[in-house]
């Protein structure tokens, strides 16, 4: 019986080709080169098509060495460093509170019932909109621009959390109770794990929208002596300097891009170990 | 006479008594079971046969205390039971060892010991070259070989067992009822094993209760005296499987012929 089951496990699980890890790398990166060049030679043609004098719109190799040149310049990165220090401030803070009333809404009847649209309908809102609230509220301050990042990304963390806590298949949550799991200890060990796939997706739509707000505020709430990204694209418009505003326009893309793509990763590394890819 | 009902009640692990449980509150109230009463002796091995829809997942639900029965009650007299469903209900997040490891975790247990003990389940269910594997990485048997680890670990007396190898193939199935058998001998549990198979429930059985649908009650009850280890494609297994299969195909038909008798009335009585 012994010989007969360690043969069928055996069967069972016939090997699975694999690709190899270049191999992988390799089909993840070439589109994403492709892309790249595809967006590139697009810009390049409506810039070869005359369409603009080259002080409005420089190419993409003017750009690039706009942006080498800015990237020796120690004021470049007093600019990232707040921009970036007040995005992860801001999503910070929302990623806790948009848990927080994610598990408690997710779990709670009525609470639900009162406030499940109500954070949908957040969620949709332009986070924009929140700022002359909050610039009256704090004033031209670091406050302000927080407490919009928050706002913009809460909702979507919250309604990850509450996505992945309805889609739970009910087998886990009754094979956990059977389990002696009760109280805190189920959703520690239960909820929580096996919401965190959609949950991933929430926090990463979270970022996209804390990214967008930041900007947006960056735009509006412009504090003296306290250069940011949003700062920047400011004034390199005030003094028409076409190549100097792209040039941070691709640092903002990037910054988003990368942060995602990081997103992306965990979000796949997760789905592959939950079982959750085809296949 | 006394002396044998305190006998008896020293014996039972679980005992059934007019249990009837019904879902949703007044006329759109459906009724589940009706009036079930059965005992289950220590270390005995009882399967419960039925079409499906015959509430045979809702009695598992009540004796495991997982819903509670609108009459009657059903007593385990403290002791704790483990259930194991028609999937594997593993934790997809968690490895093979982690899977029984949490079980042991929820219990108390403290970590160095959790390591051992669910290493040492693993070994019983031949899966100690997998611990390492997560759910999806696993056959269907070898997952519920995981889940019969996980229940093994909760050190329940009574093992509650629902459809557990319903989805998987013949030769798999054969396979997992000898191991069962030998784990239910050495570790001496009570088992209450629910199937639609006569076959594995004579293969399996001591005795075999037979259920009817709509609602759920006991129609019969089948001792199975066939030394052990049995076959289940052998002879005696298939004539005792073929006689509870009559039995399920009347009660089938039985309810063909009142389901046929309310709808031509129900029409006319609705206007």
């Amino acid at each position: 019986m012994n010989r007969e089951l360690a043969g069928l496990d055996a069967l069972d699980l016939a090997a699975t080709p694999r690709s190899s890890r270049a191999a992988r790398i390799w089909s993840a990166t070439w589109p994403a080169l492709g892309g790249a060049f595809i967006a590139l030679a697009a810009w390049q043609l409506v810039v070869l098509s005359k369409w603009q004098p080259d002080y409005l719109l420089p190419g993409p190799a003017a750009v690039f060495r706009r942006l080498a040149d800015d990237v020796r310049q120690p004021a470049f990165y007093v600019a990232l460093a707040l921009t970036l220090q007040r995005a992860v401030v801001g999503y910070s803070l929302a990623v806790v509170g948009g848990a927080i009333v994610g598990a408690l809404v997710a779990r709670n009847r009525p609470l639900r019932r009162a406030c499940g649209s109500l954070i949908t309908g957040l969620q949709s809102m332009p986070s924009i909109a929140w700022f002359p609230l909050a610039i009256l509220l704090f004033g031209l301050s670091e406050t302000a621009i927080v407490f919009v990042v928050l706002l913009g990304a809460a909702p979507a963390v919250a309604n990850g959390l509450i996505t992945g806590i309805d889609n739970m298949p009910p087998l886990l949550l009754r094979s956990g109770r059977m389990m002696g799991a009760r109280g805190i200890w189920l959703y520690r060990h239960v909820v929580l794990p096996a919401s965190l796939p959609a949950f991933l997706g929430g926090l990463k739509q979270g970022w996209a929208f804390a990214w967008r707000s930041l900007m947006a505020g960056e735009l509006l709430v412009i504090l003296g002596n306290r250069p940011s990204l949003g700062a920047r694209l400011q004034f390199a418009r005030e003094f028409s300097d076409a190549a100097g505003l792209l040039a941070t326009m691709l640092v903002i893309l990037i910054i988003g891009m990368v942060v995602n793509g990081a997103f992306s990763l965990a979000e796949r590394e997760v789905r592959g170990r939950w079982g959750l890819t085809g296949g | 006479m006394a002396d044998l009902t305190l006998d008896e009640q020293q014996e039972a692990a679980v005992r059934v008594e007019g249990v009837s449980k019904a879902f949703g509150q007044g006329r759109s109230a459906v009724l589940a079971l009706h009036q079930v009463s059965f005992e289950l002796a220590r270390g005995e091995f009882v399967c419960l046969v039925g079409a499906s829809g015959s509430g045979k997942s809702t009695l598992l639900d009540l004796v495991a205390g997982l819903e509670q029965p609108t009459a009657g009650h059903v007593e385990t007299g403290g002791a704790s039971c483990a259930l194991i469903f028609q999937e594997a209900a593993l934790f997809p997040w968690l490895t093979a060892a982690g899977n029984v490891e949490l079980a042991l975790r929820l219990r108390g247990v403290r970590r160095p010991e959790r390591r051992r003990r669910a290493l040492e389940l693993l070994e019983l269910v031949r899966l100690d070259g997998f611990a390492q594997r997560r759910p999806h990485e696993l056959s269907g048997g070898m997952r519920q070989r995981v889940a019969l680890a996980r229940a093994l670990a909760q050190e329940a007396d009574i093992l509650l067992m629902d459809e557990p190898f319903g989805a998987l193939d013949a030769i798999t199935r054969d396979l997992l009822h000898d191991e069962l058998e030998t784990i239910w001998r050495e570790r001496s549990l009570t088992v209450l094993f629910v199937t639609h198979n006569p076959r594995e429930a004579v293969r399996l059985g001591d005795r075999v209760l037979v259920f009817t649908s709509r609602p759920g009650a006991i129609a019969a009850e089948v001792p199975v005296t066939l030394n052990r280890p049995r076959r289940t494609d052998s002879a005696q297994v298939a004539t005792l499987a073929a006689e509870i299969s009559d039995r399920l195909r009347s009660e089938v038909r039985a309810h063909g012929l009142s389901h046929s008798t309310k709808s031509l009335i129900s029409p006319g009585s609705r206007g």
